[in-house]
C-alpha cells in the first residue's frame, strides 16, 4: 500500500486487516520490515512498521511518533502510552486494533459512558502524523523501544519532509 | 473606546440603585466558624482564626466523619460551610451536595447537571473542578462545559443559568467563581486548544452578562484605558493587546483565566493572572504576546484594567501566570503598604504594590530555577521588570525541532494552582511547591478549532542533584524574598495549604497524607493517610463548639496523568514518568471527604 497523506485519503485508505493481541505471541510478519521506501518501512502486507538498528537508532517515523504522541495524546493517555488516572494505556493499541481500526478510532473517536476518546479526523497535527504515531505505538507495544525519548534516529527523508509540508498546508 | 464608555455608564446607573448582595458574603466570610469561600477570604489568605486545634494538641487529631463523593477523578478545591450546611462539589459531572451538619451529614439536596460528555476530551489534564461559591443565598456552580448555574442554597433549585463559552472550540472550565458586590466574575480554560482567554462578570441576581475582558485583542475587547491603564507605571498605550503579536495569532492567543481571584473592596479592584500564549511553540508567535502571562488589576464594576504586569513575556516553557494573588498589609521601610504576593509557575515569587502595580520583590522560591538569572529591578532600565533569559534554556533561541534539556522548573511550574496560605500572626506564606525539571522540544502545529493546539513534546523528572523528591513545602518571607524553611516531599505538593490561629499549617500530599506542621518551624506534628492522593485544599470550620478540618482525597489532575504508568521501573529513564509512577505504590483513584476533630 502506498502511504497517502491527504486527510480524506486516510479515511478511505484500505489495508489488510491485521489483528493480534499483545498478550499472545505476535506474528513477526506484522512488524518485520519487508521493504523500505524514502525513509519509511513496511511489512509484507504494505502496512507501516518500525525499524530499529542494532545500535538503537530508530527510523524517523518512530521518533516523530514519539514527539507527536507526547504533544497530542499524552495529556490523557500518559507518558509513553502507559495510561494515566484519566485514560487507559494505549501502547498496545496499534497491535491490538490493527492498522485500519486504529485509524478508525483516532479519526472518528469513540465513547463508553464518561470515558470519551475525541475524534481527530480534522486535526492536521494528528492526521498528518498518524502513520508516525501508529508506528511508534507498534514499537512500544512490542517493547521494541523503551520508555522515554529515543536517543538516536534516522534523518528525515526529503520525501517525508515534502509530504509533511503538503499535508500541514 | 466609545462602546466601552457607554457600557460603563450603564453599569453605574444600575449599581447606584441597588444594595450589594455580597454584604452578606462579607459577613459570612468574617465568621470564623464557617468556610464561606474557596480562598478563605477575598484576600486569599486561606487563614482561620479558629484555635481550638493548635500546636499543642494537633497530634491528638482523629477522623470525625467521612463522605464519599461517588466520583473517581481528581478532586481539587474544598467544601464550603455556611451555617449548618456543608456544600461539597465533585469533578465532572460536577455534582453538588448540601450536607446537614446538624444531622450527621444527611444529604439535604443533590444537584447533578446534565453535560455533554464531549466536553471531557477537551479538558486538558483531567476533569477537575476547584469548587462552588456562595453569596446571596445562592450556590454558584461553574460546570466543565462553561455553564454557570445559580442554585438556591436551601433547596438546590436552579435560579438562573448562563453559558460562558463553547466547548466545541475547546472552551471549558475548571475554576471557581468570584462573587463580589452584585456580580459573579468567572474565567475560562482552554489554552492548549487555542482559546482566547477572557474574564466575564454576570449579574448575580439575573445571570445577565455585564462585561467581558479578553486577555488579548483590540482595546475595546481587553477593556483598557490606553492613557490610564499602566504596565509598571507606564501607560500601556493604544493596541497593546495586538501590537506584540504577528498577524492574527492573538485571535487564538491563549491567556486563559483558570486560576483564583482575589479582591480589595476599598480599591474596588479584583486581581487574577492570565495563562500561557498559544501555542507552546514560541516560533509560531513572535513578540511579547501581551497580555498573556500577566497579573491584572481590574475595576469590579466596569472590568477596566488599572494595571498589568507581564511576568513572562513571550513564554517558551508553558509557565501560565494564573496562580493566586494573596493580598496583605505589611510594613516596608517603615511604611504600611497594600501588597500583593504571587508565586508564579515560572519559579519567581513577586511582591507588588497592589494599588499602583509597582514591582517590589521578584525572587526565586526554589533554588533550582535556572531559565532566568533574575528580574531587572531598575526602573530606569529598558528591560525594567523583564526576566533575563538564560540562552541555554531558551526553547525559543534554540529553535523548533531542538530538544532543550535540563530546564527548571518544568511546565507544571514551581507551583501550579494549588494555593498557598498566609498567617497574619507570623507574616509568613506557606507554599506547596513542585521540584520538577524538564526537557522541552517545540515544533510546528496547525490550528483546528476544538482540537489540541500544543506544539511541543516534553519530559519531566525530579530536580537533579537535589533530595530526589518532586516537591517541597516551604515557608516564604515576601518582603525579603527568602525561603525560611523547606520540607522535602517525595511527590509534588498539589494540595492547597491552610494556616490557623493555632499556629499550625495543614497540607495534603499526593500519597494521601493530611499533614499538620508548626507555623514557626515546619516541624511535623500530625499525619493521617486518607484513602487516595490529595490534590484538594484544606479547610476548617466550627460546629456546635467543636473545630473541624476537612480535606478532599482523589488523586488526578496533572499529577495523576502519570500515575497508572507504575508498571515500569521508576528508576528507569527520566521523569515525572518515573517519579509519579511510584505513586501507584502508595495510592489509587478515590473520591472522599475526610473530616478531622479532636477527641471529645
Amino acid at each position: 500500500m502506498k502511504t497517502t497523506y491527504g486527510i480524506v485519503a486516510l479515511c478511505l485508505a484500505a489495508g489488510l486487516p491485521v489483528t493480534a493481541s499483545a498478550e499472545e505471541p505476535v506474528d513477526p510478519a506484522l512488524y518485520e520490515v519487508a521493504y523500505s521506501e524514502d525513509g519509511r518501512y513496511f511489512n509484507s502486507d504494505d502496512v507501516p512498521t518500525f525499524n530499529i538498528a542494532e545500535d538503537g537508532t530508530v527510523d524517523w517515523l518512530t521518533f516523530s511518533g514519539f514527539r507527536r504522541y507526547h504533544a497530542e495524546c499524552h495529556v490523557c493517555h500518559g507518558p509513553d502510552g502507559e495510561g494515566s488516572t484519566y485514560a487507559p494505556a494505549v501502547k498496545n493499541a496499534a497491535i491490538d486494533l490493527g492498522y485500519d481500526e486504529f485509524f478508525d478510532v483516532v479519526v472518528n473517536g469513540r465513547q463508553n459512558g464518561n470515558s470519551v476518546m475525541p475524534h481527530f479526523g480534522d486535526n492536521r497535527n494528528v492526521m498528518c502524523y498518524l502513520d508516525d504515531i501508529y508506528v511508534y505505538l507498534k514499537a512500544r507495544g512490542l517493547d521494541a523501544v523503551p520508555r522515554g525519548r529515543p536517543a538516536k534516529k534516522e534523518a528525515k527523508s526529503d520525501v517525508i519532509r515534502e509530504d509533511e509540508n503538503a499535508c500541514m498546508g | 473606546m466609545k462602546k466601552l464608555s457607554l457600557l460603563t455608564s450603564g453599569i453605574a446607573l444600575c449599581a447606584a440603585s441597588m444594595a450589594y448582595a455580597n454584604d452578606d458574603l462579607i459577613s459570612q466570610m468574617d465568621n470564623a466558624s464557617q468556610w464561606a469561600i474557596q480562598t478563605g477570604d477575598y484576600k486569599n489568605h486561606r487563614y482561620s482564626e479558629l484555635d481550638q486545634i493548635n500546636v499543642d494538641n494537633v497530634g491528638d487529631l482523629q477522623v470525625a466523619w467521612t463522605f464519599s463523593t461517588g466520583v473517581l477523578r481528581g478532586h481539587e478545591g474544598s467544601p464550603l460551610v455556611i451555617g449548618d450546611v456543608m456544600y461539597v462539589h465533585t469533578p465532572f459531572p460536577n455534582i453538588v451536595y448540601a450536607l446537614d451538619l446538624a444531622n450527621e451529614g444527611k444529604i439535604l439536596w443533590k444537584y447533578e447537571p446534565k453535560q455533554d460528555p464531549d466536553v471531557i476530551p477537551v479538558m486538558c489534564c483531567d476533569t477537575v473542578y476547584r469548587g462552588v461559591a456562595y453569596a446571596d443565598n445562592k450556590i454558584f456552580l461553574h460546570q466543565a462545559d462553561t455553564k454557570v448555574v445559580a442554585l438556591n442554597a436551601e433547596t438546590g433549585a436552579v435560579e438562573w443559568e448562563a453559558i460562558n463559552g463553547d466547548p466545541s472550540i475547546g472552551e471549558t472550565n475548571t475554576a471557581t467563581v468570584l462573587p463580589v458586590k452584585d456580580k459573579v466574575i468567572v474565567g475560562i480554560s482552554g489554552g492548549e486548544f487555542g482559546v482566547r482567554g477572557h474574564t466575564t462578570a454576570y449579574d448575580m441576581a439575573t445571570g445577565e452578562l455585564v462585561w467581558r475582558a479578553y486577555s488579548m485583542g483590540p482595546d475595546e475587547d481587553i477593556l483598557v484605558d490606553p492613557e490610564n491603564t499602566t504596565h509598571l507605571g507606564t501607560p500601556v498605550g493604544e493596541n497593546s493587546g495586538t501590537n506584540t503579536w504577528e498577524g492574527d495569532q492573538w485571535m487564538i492567543g491563549g491567556g486563559t483565566t483558570w486560576g483564583w481571584f482575589s479582591a480589595d473592596m476599598d480599591e474596588n479592584l479584583f486581581y487574577y493572572g492570565t495563562g500561557n500564549p498559544s501555542t507552546w511553540n514560541p516560533a509560531q508567535r513572535p513578540g511579547d504576546n501581551r497580555w498573556s502571562m500577566t497579573l491584572m488589576a481590574r475595576d469590579i464594576d466596569t472590568g477596566v484594567a488599572k494595571w498589568f504586569y507581564q511576568m513572562t513575556p513571550h513564554d517558551e516553557w508553558d509557565y501560565d501566570g494564573v496562580n493566586e494573588n494573596i493580598l496583605t498589609e505589611q510594613e516596608i521601610d517603615g511604611e504600611m503598604r497594600k501588597l500583593l504576593t504571587h508565586f508564579d509557575r515560572n519559579g519567581l515569587a513577586y511582591t507588588m504594590d497592589r494599588v499602583t502595580g509597582e514591582l517590589l520583590v521578584a525572587e526565586k522560591y526554589d533554588p533550582v530555577v535556572n531559565w532566568t538569572t533574575g528580574v531587572d529591578m531598575d526602573p530606569n532600565s529598558d528591560t525594567y521588570g523583564r526576566p533575563a533569559v538564560v540562552a541555554q534554556y531558551s526553547t525559543s533561541q534554540n529553535g523548533e525541532d531542538v530538544n532543550t534539556t535540563g530546564i527548571c522548573p518544568a511546565a507544571l511550574g514551581t507551583k501550579d494552582q494549588q494555593p498557598a496560605a498566609y498567617s497574619p500572626r507570623t507574616e509568613v506564606f506557606y507554599v506547596p511547591t513542585n521540584h520538577v525539571c524538564m526537557d522541552y522540544e517545540p515544533f510546528r502545529v496547525s490550528y483546528t478549532a476544538g482540537q489540541p493546539y500544543v506544539g511541543a513534546t516534553l519530559s519531566m523528572y525530579p530536580a537533579p542533584d537535589s533530595h530526589g523528591g518532586m516537591g517541597n513545602f516551604i515557608a516564604w518571607d515576601n518582603l525579603k524574598g527568602e525561603i525560611l524553611w523547606s520540607i522535602p516531599e517525595k511527590f509534588s505538593v498539589w494540595s492547597g495549604a491552610l494556616a490557623t490561629a493555632g499556629d499550625i499549617v495543614f497540607y495534603g500530599t499526593l500519597e494521601g497524607h493530611l499533614k499538620a506542621v508548626s507555623a514557626e518551624t515546619g516541624e511535623e506534628l500530625y499525619r493521617f493517610k486518607t484513602p487516595s492522593g490529595i490534590i484538594g485544599n484544606v479547610m476548617t470550620y466550627e460546629h456546635d463548639g467543636r473545630q473541624y478540618v476537612g480535606i478532599l482525597s482523589g488523586v488526578g489532575g496533572w499529577a495523576g496523568i502519570g500515575l497508572a504508568a507504575g508498571l515500569t521501573n521508576p528508576n528507569d529513564g527520566l521523569g515525572a514518568v518515573g517519579g509519579y509512577a511510584a505513586l501507584s505504590d502508595y495510592t489509587a483513584l478515590g473520591g472522599q471527604l475526610t473530616v478531622f476533630a479532636l477527641p471529645n
